[in-house]
Protein backbone atom coordinates (compact mmCIF):
# COMPACT_ATOMS: atom_id res chain seq x y z
CA UNK A 1 0.00 0.00 0.00
CA UNK A 2 1.20 3.53 -0.82
CA UNK A 3 -0.31 5.68 2.27
CA UNK A 4 0.89 2.94 4.98
CA UNK A 5 1.20 5.16 8.19
CA UNK A 6 3.46 2.78 10.28
CA UNK A 7 7.17 3.41 9.61
CA UNK A 8 9.83 1.11 10.00
CA UNK A 9 13.62 1.76 10.52
CA UNK A 10 16.27 -0.55 9.36
CA UNK A 11 18.39 0.29 12.02
CA UNK A 12 17.06 0.86 15.56
CA UNK A 13 16.51 4.50 16.11
CA UNK A 14 19.49 5.84 18.22
CA UNK A 15 17.63 6.89 21.12
CA UNK A 16 20.23 8.72 23.46
CA UNK A 17 21.72 6.08 26.53
CA UNK A 18 23.93 8.19 29.09
CA UNK A 19 26.93 7.26 28.72
CA UNK A 20 28.76 6.71 32.18
CA UNK A 21 30.91 9.73 32.74
CA UNK A 22 34.29 9.75 34.63
CA UNK A 23 36.90 12.32 35.96
CA UNK A 24 39.79 12.44 33.68
CA UNK A 25 42.00 13.54 35.69
CA UNK A 26 41.83 9.79 37.31
CA UNK A 27 41.69 7.89 34.40
CA UNK A 28 45.03 9.70 32.70
CA UNK A 29 46.62 9.71 36.10
CA UNK A 30 47.06 13.92 35.84
CA UNK A 31 48.35 14.71 39.56
CA UNK A 32 48.96 18.32 38.46
CA UNK A 33 46.96 21.07 36.52
CA UNK A 34 48.84 23.74 34.75
CA UNK A 35 47.31 27.24 35.35
CA UNK A 36 49.95 27.97 32.86
CA UNK A 37 48.42 26.03 29.67
CA UNK A 38 45.34 28.05 29.24
CA UNK A 39 44.35 25.85 25.71
CA UNK A 40 43.94 23.33 27.74
CA UNK A 41 42.03 24.68 30.60
CA UNK A 42 39.61 26.17 27.99
CA UNK A 43 37.62 22.56 28.26
CA UNK A 44 36.81 23.21 31.57
CA UNK A 45 35.03 26.98 30.75
CA UNK A 46 31.77 27.76 28.65
CA UNK A 47 31.81 30.07 25.71
CA UNK A 48 31.17 33.16 28.34
CA UNK A 49 34.47 31.62 30.31
CA UNK A 50 32.48 30.47 32.97
CA UNK A 51 33.69 27.39 34.95
CA UNK A 52 32.05 24.39 33.88
CA UNK A 53 30.38 22.31 36.73
CA UNK A 54 30.93 18.66 37.77
CA UNK A 55 27.96 17.08 36.71
CA UNK A 56 28.87 18.62 33.07
CA UNK A 57 32.18 17.18 32.88
CA UNK A 58 32.18 14.40 35.12
CA UNK A 59 35.59 15.56 37.21
CA UNK A 60 36.24 14.42 40.99
CA UNK A 61 35.66 16.61 43.39
CA UNK A 62 39.27 17.07 44.65
CA UNK A 63 40.55 17.60 40.78
CA UNK A 64 37.44 20.10 39.81
CA UNK A 65 38.61 22.32 43.24
CA UNK A 66 42.18 22.49 41.34
CA UNK A 67 40.57 22.81 37.80
CA UNK A 68 38.81 26.04 39.31
CA UNK A 69 42.22 27.31 41.34
CA UNK A 70 43.80 27.18 38.06
CA UNK A 71 41.32 29.06 36.02
CA UNK A 72 41.46 31.45 38.52
CA UNK A 73 45.04 32.01 38.16
CA UNK A 74 45.30 31.98 34.63
CA UNK A 75 42.48 34.94 34.47
CA UNK A 76 44.45 36.58 37.16
CA UNK A 77 47.43 36.47 34.56
CA UNK A 78 45.66 37.90 31.76
CA UNK A 79 46.21 34.16 30.22
CA UNK A 80 42.17 33.70 30.40
CA UNK A 81 39.32 36.07 30.28
CA UNK A 82 37.45 36.84 33.69
CA UNK A 83 34.26 37.42 30.92
CA UNK A 84 33.99 36.86 27.30
CA UNK A 85 31.25 35.80 24.67
CA UNK A 86 31.71 33.33 22.19
CA UNK A 87 35.40 32.42 23.37
CA UNK A 88 34.78 28.94 21.48
CA UNK B 1 61.30 25.25 56.15
CA UNK B 2 62.70 25.68 52.10
CA UNK B 3 60.04 25.67 50.01
CA UNK B 4 59.68 25.97 45.86
CA UNK B 5 57.85 28.37 44.97
CA UNK B 6 56.78 29.70 40.94
CA UNK B 7 56.54 33.34 40.32
CA UNK B 8 55.41 35.02 37.04
CA UNK B 9 54.74 38.81 36.82
CA UNK B 10 53.89 41.13 34.03
CA UNK B 11 55.74 44.16 32.94
CA UNK B 12 54.24 46.93 31.00
CA UNK B 13 55.16 46.63 26.96
CA UNK B 14 56.11 50.37 26.78
CA UNK B 15 59.76 49.24 28.20
CA UNK B 16 62.83 49.59 26.17
CA UNK B 17 64.37 46.05 25.73
CA UNK B 18 67.45 47.29 28.05
CA UNK B 19 64.91 48.15 30.82
CA UNK B 20 63.21 44.87 30.74
CA UNK B 21 66.18 43.32 31.09
CA UNK B 22 67.13 45.69 34.04
CA UNK B 23 63.97 44.56 36.23
CA UNK B 24 64.17 41.40 35.37
CA UNK B 25 68.08 41.27 36.81
CA UNK B 26 66.47 43.37 39.91
CA UNK B 27 64.39 40.91 40.79
CA UNK B 28 66.55 37.99 40.33
CA UNK B 29 69.42 39.33 42.55
CA UNK B 30 66.56 40.42 44.95
CA UNK B 31 66.02 36.54 45.47
CA UNK B 32 69.76 35.32 46.04
CA UNK B 33 70.32 37.78 47.90
CA UNK B 34 68.33 36.73 50.10
CA UNK B 35 69.33 33.21 50.51
CA UNK B 36 66.93 32.19 47.90
CA UNK B 37 68.21 29.29 44.78
CA UNK B 38 66.91 29.98 41.55
CA UNK B 39 66.00 26.64 39.76
CA UNK B 40 64.67 27.83 36.40
CA UNK B 41 63.34 30.92 34.43
CA UNK B 42 61.49 31.33 31.47
CA UNK B 43 60.79 34.74 29.51
CA UNK B 44 57.61 34.02 27.83
CA UNK B 45 58.18 37.42 26.26
CA UNK B 46 55.32 39.77 24.84
CA UNK B 47 51.93 37.92 24.68
CA UNK B 48 48.83 39.38 24.31
CA UNK B 49 46.29 39.45 27.42
CA UNK B 50 43.42 38.11 27.51
CA UNK B 51 41.84 41.32 28.39
CA UNK B 52 43.22 45.00 29.28
CA UNK B 53 44.92 45.59 31.96
CA UNK B 54 45.98 49.19 33.07
CA UNK B 55 44.99 50.24 29.02
CA UNK B 56 47.27 48.20 27.84
CA UNK B 57 46.78 44.93 25.79
CA UNK B 58 50.09 43.55 25.80
CA UNK B 59 52.39 42.33 28.42
CA UNK B 60 55.89 41.22 28.90
CA UNK B 61 56.01 37.63 30.80
CA UNK B 62 58.86 36.67 32.87
CA UNK B 63 58.49 33.35 34.86
CA UNK B 64 60.78 32.11 37.82
CA UNK B 65 61.25 29.11 39.76
CA UNK B 66 62.99 29.37 42.90
CA UNK B 67 63.67 27.54 46.48
CA UNK B 68 63.59 29.94 48.98
CA UNK B 69 61.95 30.53 53.15
CA UNK B 70 58.57 31.29 52.98
CA UNK B 71 59.52 35.06 54.22
CA UNK B 72 61.13 35.71 51.08
CA UNK B 73 58.11 35.97 49.39
CA UNK B 74 56.79 39.12 51.47
CA UNK B 75 59.98 40.91 50.85
CA UNK B 76 59.50 40.00 46.69
CA UNK B 77 56.26 40.49 46.87
CA UNK B 78 56.29 44.70 48.59
CA UNK B 79 59.30 44.65 45.58
CA UNK B 80 56.56 43.84 42.94
CA UNK B 81 53.59 46.33 44.46
CA UNK B 82 56.44 49.13 44.76
CA UNK B 83 56.96 48.89 40.78
CA UNK B 84 54.95 50.27 38.75
CA UNK B 85 56.38 48.67 36.00
CA UNK B 86 54.56 45.61 36.71
CA UNK B 87 50.60 45.17 35.70
CA UNK B 88 50.40 41.72 37.53
CA UNK B 89 52.46 39.24 39.44
CA UNK B 90 51.45 35.77 40.69
CA UNK B 91 53.86 33.53 43.26
CA UNK B 92 52.62 30.28 43.87
CA UNK B 93 54.19 27.85 45.94
CA UNK B 94 54.78 24.15 44.17
CA UNK B 95 53.66 20.85 45.90
CA UNK B 96 55.31 17.72 45.07
CA UNK B 97 53.13 17.18 41.76
CA UNK B 98 53.51 20.41 40.57
CA UNK B 99 57.57 20.06 40.70
CA UNK B 100 57.50 16.78 38.93
CA UNK B 101 55.28 17.92 36.13
CA UNK B 102 57.61 21.32 35.75
CA UNK B 103 60.37 19.10 35.59
CA UNK B 104 58.89 16.76 33.28
CA UNK B 105 57.92 19.70 30.91
CA UNK B 106 61.05 21.17 31.22
CA UNK B 107 62.64 17.69 29.79
CA UNK B 108 60.20 16.80 27.54
CA UNK B 109 60.42 20.41 25.67
CA UNK B 110 63.90 19.92 25.59
CA UNK B 111 63.28 16.75 24.28
CA UNK B 112 60.99 18.42 21.38
CA UNK B 113 63.65 21.17 20.77
CA UNK B 114 66.17 18.69 20.34
CA UNK B 115 64.42 16.79 17.80
CA UNK B 116 63.33 19.70 15.76
CA UNK B 117 67.03 20.61 15.86
CA UNK B 118 67.87 17.06 14.62
CA UNK B 119 65.51 17.22 11.72
CA UNK B 120 66.80 20.17 10.54
CA UNK B 121 69.58 18.75 10.08
CA UNK B 122 69.01 16.31 8.14
CA UNK B 123 67.10 18.79 6.20
CA UNK B 124 69.74 20.42 5.56
CA UNK B 125 72.11 18.20 4.81
CA UNK B 126 70.19 16.33 2.47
Amino acid sequence: MANETEIKYLTPIAVETQRKKYCRFKKSGIKYIDYKDADFLLKFVNEQGKILPRRLTGTSNKYQKKVSQAVKRARHLALMPYVADLLK
Amino acid sequence: MVKQYETVFIMTPVLSDEQIKEAVKKYQSLLTESGAEIVYENNWGMRKLAYPIQKKSTGFYYLIEFKAEGDVIATLETAYKRDEKLLRFLTVSLDKHAIAYNEKKRSGGLRKQQEAAQAKIEELAQ
